[in-house]
């Protein structure tokens, strides 16, 4: 955990500087998924980085791996026919809550029932930040957006809820503030053998944070300090006292098969007897 | 011999099928949809045979997706859809021509807009295929007119899209696509297969080479990490603003297609020596007009006949060809006139063009057209 990993190599640094803000958190969650990916022993020429469309999908173009930055909201089933056709490829999927969870929503949910070998990184800001801090999904009642400026009338999504009922069979969730955690979550889904789905609640201070008056990064992250709880905690509190908590932790830690194992053995079956006319 | 061996009933969804294995094709992303729902039936019990994957997605923007992504993993992919579903996976199949991902993809035509009538069939997607995408780009696209049409240029598609990186549909219609007719499958050795170039091992990669018609294309895994995206692009596949990439990158887009109008457009004709009229079709509208013409030309009448299988690129040069040498242009088609307007660009001027339009969901019959040749000629 002391140890600071080099991960350099992964990087594209001739692509910096990012487009990203001051203070945003996107820099926090790569940094974290790329500590994660250095302690495997994965061959950077096989992973596979797929993105959809907003300020964290253009994470993959600074990384040092296959990267493929899709259309808005569909980067899993891109994600999908990459996996199918090379079973052998680490395929990660980094995309923000609005392209997960609004227009790649059917996807998610689908990904999730399949159980494919693919790892999800959702950057959860709670906002569009790219088209400039319209409301998304995981914008929380009553919190301002530009298309919200009277406050958000809908309720949030809860993405490790909705993954573990879709039929993820690892879900967890972390923070910016915690990045030694988060990194440790996002190894365990990076190893697991199936749809894994990381919910990577992090800061937008240019759009979220100013609309909402929440001050610098600093206290934006100071906030996430002062409301995160554990899910063991969590557990043993009543519903009112957690509601407005972030819980972190793995929700969902699950065996079932994988979707590409599935084809290989129908393969096989094909092989052997004749599903053949 | 063994052709008579090798010959059968076929469907023409069926024959689409054979062309895409017989192609090399090992992915297919759908969504069922009628009238093209035996194209998806068929892969999922065909390709697992093989070693191929079949994956029905979640929808059909998702299957356009499921495609490209498998393309670039490695697989010849292709997928079918219907006027609908053409209509979802557009967003996409641009994103394939902007990061020219060699595909193939299926439209088994029914009546529109809107759900239409979908047993019913139409003409009526071919503007939709040149024109669905936001954005300029050129298309290629067959409409076959029969069974064995149906396989043959389903292989001409895969090859062209991997030779050409692009994105390849073919407009099959419900007639055609339904019917069945007694074919004679070549025998694969007979058959020429063209597979995506690849970039030599550990030299320097450029996926978008400027002064490359087309870039040779690695998949994902074989060691070049290199980047993909929809935006415009550099050399390298990264995104830029830059106007003269911009320029340079749509440019080629565009010429990479131009230089292979020859290879492109497929067209046949006969009684065109002493025509002063003559009938241009496509797809299953082409079947009656062969009858009707041949019925005119029984009854001593001057009529050619003039079938493009390929509907864009347009064979404008070759219409214009003989536009000069004939006094009226029929274009019967099942809708309100979609290739009217590109056969009158084609003429420009040089003869009447005159439409014999249907959009009822029901085929033109051989006697219309021959009322109608009667009527103008």
């Amino acid at each position: 955990m002391t140890k600071t990993a080099d991960i350099k190599p992964y990087l594209r640094l001739e692509r910096y500087p990012t487009i990203w803000c001051a203070g945003c958190g996107n820099g926090q969650v790569v940094g974290a998924f790329l500590r994660a990916i250095s302690t495997l022993d994965w061959d950077p020429k096989k992973v596979v980085v797929v993105s959809g469309i907003g300020c964290s999908s253009r994470a993959s173009g600074y990384l040092n791996f296959n990267t493929m930055h899709t259309t808005h909201g569909r980067p899993l089933p891109f994600a999908t026919g990459i996996k199918l056709a090379n079973p052998e490829l680490h395929v990660v999927v980094m995309a923000g809550d609005g392209d997960t969870t609004a227009i790649g929503g059917n996807h998610f949910i689908h990904a999730a029932r399949r159980n494919i070998g693919i790892t999800m990184i959702v950057f959860n800001n709670g906002t569009y930040g790219m088209t400039g801090g319209q409301c998304s999904p995981m914008t929380g009642h009553a919190c301002k957006a530009t298309t919200a400026p009277y406050g958000n009338l809908d309720t949030p999504f809860d993405i490790c809820k909705l993954a573990e009922a879709a039929g993820a069979t690892f879900v967890g969730r972390g923070i910016t503030y915690a990045p030694v955690k988060l990194e440790s979550l996002i190894t365990e889904a990076l190893k697991h053998k199936g749809f894994s789905v990381i919910d990577a609640v992090t800061q937008c201070p240019t759009y979220y944070g100013r609309l909402n008056k929440m001050g610098s990064p600093a206290d934006m992250l100071t906030w996430q300090k002062e409301h995160v709880i554990s899910l063991e905690k969590a557990a043993s509190l009543p519903k009112h006292v957690i509601q407005d908590k972030i819980v972190t932790g793995v929700f969902v830690k699950d065996l079932r098969p994988e979707y590409t194992t599935l084809y290989r053995r129908l393969h096989e079956q094909c092989g052997e007897d004749d599903c053949h006319d | 011999m063994g052709q008579i061996e090798k010959t059968r009933l076929f469907q023409g969804n069926e024959a689409c099928v054979a062309g895409a294995i017989a192609a090399g094709a090992n992915f297919y992303a759908g969504y069922p949809i009628t009238p093209s729902t035996e194209i998806a039936e068929l892969a999922a019990r065909k390709l697992p045979e093989t070693g191929g994957k079949f994956i029905q997605m979640e929808d059909e923007i998702g299957s356009m997706a499921a495609v490209i992504g498998a393309s670039i993993g490695g697989a010849k992919s292709f997928t079918a859809t219907s006027g609908p579903g053409f209509s979802l996976k557009q967003e996409n199949i641009g994103y394939a021509m902007m990061a020219e991902i060699p595909c193939v993809i299926v439209n088994v035509q029914r009546l529109g807009p809107s759900t239409g009538i979908a047993t019913a069939p139409a003409q009526g997607d071919i503007m939709q295929a040149r024109w669905g995408t936001h954005g300029d780009h050129p298309v290629i696209a067959f409409a076959p007119s029969s069974v064995r049409e149906t396989f043959d240029l389903t292989v001409k598609a895969f090859n062209l899209s991997e030779k050409l990186r692009q994105p390849v549909f073919i407009l099959l219609d419900e007639i055609v696509g339904h019917m069945r007719e007694n074919i004679h499958i070549p025998h694969q050795d007979e058959l020429e297969i063209i597979n995506r170039e690849k970039p030599l091992p550990d030299q320097p990669y450029k996926p978008y080479d400027e002064e490359k018609e087309v870039s040779p294309l690695a998949s994902f895994g074989e060691g070049f990490s290199y980047n993909i995206t929809g935006l415009v692009h550099d050399e390298y596949g990264f995104p830029t603003t830059d106007s003269e990439k911009t320029k340079k990158l749509l440019s080629r887009l565009q010429r990479k297609i131009d230089n292979h109008l020859e290879e492109i457009i497929l067209t046949e004709e006969f009684g065109m020596d002493d025509a002063s009229l003559v009938v241009v079709s496509y797809g299953c509208t082409a079947r009656s007009v062969r009858q009707a013409v041949k019925m005119a030309r029984k009854n001593g009448l001057p009529v050619g006949f003039f079938r493009t299988a390929t509907i864009w690129p347009f064979p404008y040069e070759k219409i214009s060809a003989f536009a000069d040498k004939t006094k009226t242009l029929l274009v019967p088609e099942m809708n309100m006139g979609q290739i009217f307007g590109e056969v009158e660009r084609a003429v420009h001027g040089q003869a009447r063009v005159v439409g014999l339009n249907r959009f009822d969901g029901e085929m033109i019959t051989p006697d219309e057209i021959l009322q109608k040749i009667l009527e103008v000629i």
